[in-house]
């Protein structure tokens, strides 16, 4: 393993040492170099990761879940084939890649709402492969959806308080006896309104969530999953659709959950949100896992460059920008 | 034309047997198409194995009527998990597939040669009340009036079992509505990938749902056994199911209290636009007639009135995904 991978990133290697002469470029550099060197800033996630290589199906210090050779076949497309993938335990971890390249595909496999056609993976430490999808998400596994299911002729706290697992009153022969679930009930309800509070949805409580905006059914579903009490929560595209304040908003409340213990899996396509919060990213290409690494390995690595733009065009990276900006 | 009997007639249908049957028959439809978003278009199926559950333990196997009447809580809910053990792990339309093919195919069955030595076929299966009518404390041939509403002894003992039942019936929906039981029933009916998300087994739910909703349906089979006495499996018309939809939806799919509003409306319409027609004596299919205004009628209510008489217009307005 690389011990000084968060010290330098790849690309600052060939600029180093050259001659500066422009003041600001000296200074953008200094800041870029910095900013690469800050350890002192690293979250709760991303510190185990410190030394962990940056490379494909890498082995974690202390993992949530392991996909192992998970593949599956849509006829003569192979659209997920993951050899092997573990997502580590307090972090949050984003999944990007093009469209199409199986994220989605990947999510729906390892939370039970697909069947795979190879592979095996396990969750905690428990193999759930093959699993129904309620058995999972009741280990601790939960997953929100790319286009929101807020469940729209119920209330905001009926949404929120059908999160809670084990309720007695879910069963059909106490469901008759209130007094059999009415203390529980009270319960949850307590729960919901603390989480509707927290994900500044408390004045909604009362109304029906089809009359919420976009933006804030993403947050009802993302509060409705945490009433599961999950470990590790999958969010398929938290940010899709929603107006910038809420999406900074909606990141607050990700790193927050984060910084509780909470393992976070995102799949996103806003570039920037997911340098800003991930503390690993995982990119995946046709179906495949192609690089993985922290943020700064991820901005300068050719596959994912190659991945999103073609192998012909890139994007000016650090130095051609730097070098562009030299007379 | 007599405006004051056929007042009297419609008054007296609203209430009558076949308005409790309905009645009942829709509580269990819908608990599957208003709670759980069931596609069920075999209604008839459940009343149909219901009717001759009880109708052949008492006449062809000599059993009491409490044991008929178990066996035909049984045979619905053995149907019930015949219909949807295969078909609920699929798409809503599967069901309705599965329940209207098991509608027709029943009746056929039922009306079979192959299956003459258990439900007499096409010659009648009877008399299956006998035992029912001897609990009567009413005198069966006497008519009894309370205003212009006037039925039979026969008529009214059914009437009173029948509406306990459906008031019952209301009374355990209230309550199961009312739980975190109905609460998850709800979600499926949203979405269910959503409840799948958050821990709920689905399939059992709808699973439990399609039973009890078939259950309800075998009810009214037996009430109608009950009235009817001598059953016929051509009785058990593919076009009762659509009535049960009509009485559903006038009264306000997913609402308590619909069915029972749905069915007093659609049988005061049903008897009055009978009477009427045959008043005007246009020479008219009178039979005919009166389903077509009541199919006017419907038009109009999904017009005006989409949601149904108890229906909540904004709710029903919200997009479902």
């Amino acid at each position: 393993m690389k011990s000084d991978d968060v010290d330098t990133t790849p690309h600052d290697g060939g600029v180093m040492g050259e001659e500066v002469t422009d003041p600001s470029v000296a200074a953008a550099r200094e800041q870029l170099v910095h900013a690469a060197e800050a350890p002192q800033e690293l979250s709760v996630g991303a510190r185990p990761l410190v030394n962990v290589e940056a490379r494909p199906g890498v082995s974690k210090p202390d993992p949530i879940m392991i996909a192992d050779k998970v593949s599956r076949r849509f006829g003569g497309l192979l659209a997920v084939d993951v050899e092997h993938l573990e997502v580590q335990r307090g972090t949050i971890t984003a999944l990007i890649g093009p469209n199409g390249a199986g994220k989605s595909t990947f999510f729906n496999l390892v939370s039970g709402f697909d069947k795979p056609t190879t592979g095996r993976w396990s969750f905690n430490g428990k193999d759930i492969s093959g699993k129904p999808a309620h058995r999972i998400a009741r280990m601790g596994m939960v997953r929100t959806f790319q286009l929101t299911k807020a469940l729209t002729r119920m209330t905001a706290l009926q949404n929120m308080m059908l999160g809670a697992t084990g309720q007695t009153g879910e069963r059909f022969l106490p469901a008759l006896v209130p007094p059999a679930w009415r203390g529980q009930e009270k319960a949850v309800t307590a729960r919901a309104d603390d989480l509707l509070k927290r994900f500044n949805l408390a004045h909604m409580r009362d109304q029906f969530a089809g009359t919420m905006s976009g933006g804030q059914r993403k947050l009802l579903e993302m509060a409705r999953a945490m009433m599961v009490e999950p470990e590790l929560i999958m969010l398929d595209e938290p940010m899709a659709g929603v107006n910038p304040a809420l999406t900074q908003s909606l990141l607050g409340h990700i790193q927050k959950l984060r910084d509780e213990g909470t393992t976070i899996i995102l799949v996103e396509h806003d570039m920037d949100v997911i340098m800003s919060i991930s503390d690993w990213i995982v990119c995946f290409a046709e179906g495949s896992v192609i690089a993985e690494g922290r943020p700064d390995d991820i901005r300068s690595n050719e596959a994912v460059i190659d991945a999103y733009l073609g192998a012909r065009r890139a994007l000016p990276t650090d130095d051609a920008a730097q070098e562009a900006m030299q007379p | 034309m007599d405006w004051g009997s056929i007042l009297s007639t419609s008054l007296s249908g609203m209430l009558g047997p076949f308005a409790a049957i309905y009645a009942l028959a829709t509580l269990g439809l819908n608990l599957h198409f208003g709670y759980t978003g069931l596609l069920n278009f075999g209604h008839i199926a459940f009343m149909m194995v219901g009717a001759f559950g009880i109708g052949s333990a008492i006449v062809k196997f000599g059993l009491s009527m409490w044991w008929g009447l178990l066996v035909a809580i049984l045979a619905s809910v053995v149907l019930a998990l015949v219909l949807g053990i295969p078909t609920l792990r699929l798409r809503g339309d599967y069901l309705a597939i599965a329940t209207i093919a098991a509608g027709e195919a029943l009746r056929l069955f039922f009306n079979s040669s192959y299956l003459e030595s258990v439900t007499n076929g096409p010659f009648g299966l009877g008399p299956a009340a006998d035992e029912f009518d001897t609990l009567n404390p009413l005198d069966k041939g006497r008519m009894y009036s309370f205003g212009p509403f006037q039925y039979q002894g026969g008529d009214l003992w059914i009437m009173i079992i029948t509406w306990s039942l459906v008031i019952l019936g209301c009374l355990m929906m209230f309550m199961l509505m009312r739980s975190p039981w109905g609460r998850v029933l709800r979600s499926v009916r949203e979405d269910e990938l959503a409840a799948r998300s958050l821990g709920k087994n689905v399939y059992s739910f709808k699973l439990q749902s399609l039973v009890l909703g078939g259950v309800l349906g075998g009810l009214a089979g037996v009430m109608w056994t009950m009235d009817a006495s001598t059953q016929y499996p051509a009785n058990f018309d593919p076009r009762i199911t659509f009535y049960l939809w009509v009485i559903m939806i006038l009264g306000g799919a997913g609402r308590i209290l619909g069915p029972v509003l749905g069915s007093l409306v659609f049988w005061f319409l049903f008897t009055f636009l009978d009477g009427f027609l045959k008043g005007l004596d246009l020479g008219l299919n009178t039979g005919a007639a009166r389903i077509a205004v009541v199919g006017l009628a419907l038009v109009l209510l999904m017009v005006f009135r989409p949601a149904g008489i108890l229906g909540n217009r904004e709710e029903m307005r919200l997009e479902v995904r």
